[in-house]
């Protein structure tokens, strides 16, 4: 069997191929570290009872939830207060109440979001707090 | 079971009454807690109203510096940024002339110093407001206080609003704000590309139990209160002054009171 212009095709599957697969050869064996968000900011360090506004694992699966429904309780029906299960009382503000414990937002947000490569739009107006 | 028409109509009647107590105890319940709710211990008190509104009283405004004082105390407190070129400008808060503010109602024979000095504009705050009516998104909505409050979370930019505004009182965000901010505020947000912003009435501050930053600033030359308690400091200097108000002939109902 002859294949017509075989060089030419065999030429071009191998380009193809080392292209397609790039991506995958330049990062093989460079495995991205798991995320390790940190809680060891002053201000939780001085908790006595580390307790966020919901359970830890709530927050985690549902921060963005609770964040979208505080914005529209604070923006839209001007509520203000959050109560949380043990009828503790929160400002619902995310530079006001989230940040003044979570304050290390490299170590704390931007840890996962850039892991699963998220880019949440808090930060063009929110204030993030000062690090250094 | 059977059950004859006389039977059937009694339990009716007694499953009504007993859904409708049962609604209404329920009703006296969720009350209870929401007053409990408002007497949590909170820090501060917010100020509340059925309708905000302000006078602004240009008999205490003398000097240049005066209005100035009054622009920069809001704009530094909602990280209003300083622009520099007037295509770009930015402001919650503004002077203009008594023909640009008021216009038909000047003339050539009117004292000389109307004429000249600058009058303090700011959103009206409209009963009726154009702006709300005009937004796609809502984004811009009246609150129940008269309140004419943004979302920046929903601002998609169209400037339907700019365009329905009378007052000229709303500006587009046309670059990045942050890098001409001169000292962050940090309790409060900035904005970002592409979106309007405009006066809020202070309701931040009113809901941390402070009256508006220019009212603070002003020293009585501003007079911030509820339109619909006849006892307060609006409705006391409106009963005693002639006030006017900006365009009132287009029927959006402002807000913000004149005393000439």
């Amino acid at each position: 069997m002859k294949i017509y212009d075989g060089g030419k095709i065999f030429i071009g599957i191998v380009i193809f191929l080392s292209v397609a697969t790039s991506p995958f050869l330049f990062n093989m064996g460079k495995a991205t570290a798991r995320p390790d968000p940190k809680l060891d900011t002053p201000e939780i360090q001085k908790m006595e009872k580390k307790q966020c506004v919901e359970p830890k694992e709530f927050m985690k699966a549902e921060h963005m939830t609770l964040l979208n429904d505080w914005r529209d309780s604070v923006v839209r029906e001007g509520n203000k207060v959050y109560i949380g299960l043990g009828g503790e009382v929160y400002n619902m503000s995310l530079q006001g109440t989230c940040m003044k414990c979570h304050s290390n937002k490299k170590k704390f947000c931007d840890e996962c979001h850039k892991y699963v490569a998220v880019k949440p739009y808090c930060w063009d107006c929110h204030i993030p707090p000062k690090e250094n | 079971m059977s059950m004859n028409r006389r039977k059937f109509l009694k339990l009716t009647a007694v499953t009504t009454i007993a859904t409708a107590g049962g609604i209404s105890a329920l009703e006296l319940f969720r009350d209870s807690k929401l007053e409990a709710q408002e007497i949590l211990p909170l820090e501060v008190k917010p100020l509340t109203a059925k309708r905000w509104a302000m006078v602004v009283d240009i008999r205490k405004f003398k000097k240049e510096d005066d209005y100035k004082k009054i622009i920069d105390a809001c704009h530094r407190a909602h990280n209003v940024p300083d622009i520099g070129n007037p295509k770009d400008e930015i402001k919650w808060i503004w002077t203009d002339t008594f023909e640009h503010a008021f216009p038909g109602q000047e003339h050539k024979y009117m004292p000389e110093n109307l004429k000249q000095i600058p009058f303090l504009l700011l959103c009206n705050h409209c009963d009726n407001p154009p702006c709300v009516r005009v937004c796609p998104t809502k984004a811009t909505f009246k609150r129940n206080d008269g309140i004419v409050m943004m979302d920046m979370h929903r601002c998609i930019g169209c400037r339907f609003c700019m365009a329905a505004c009378p007052f000229g009182a709303r500006s587009f965000n046309w670059r990045d704000p942050r890098p001409f901010i001169k000292e962050l505020n940090t309790k409060f947000p900035t904005r970002t590309k592409g979106v309007v912003e405009k006066c809020n009435f202070c309701e931040e501050r009113l809901a941390g139990g402070l009256m508006p930053a220019c009212v603070e600033e002003s020293k009585r030359g501003l007079i911030f209160g509820d339109l619909e308690d006849p006892n307060s400091d609006v409705r006391k200097v409106l009963s005693s002054h002639y006030t006017i108000r900006r365009k009132s002939e287009l029927g959006t109902g402002p807000g913000v009171y004149y005393i000439i």
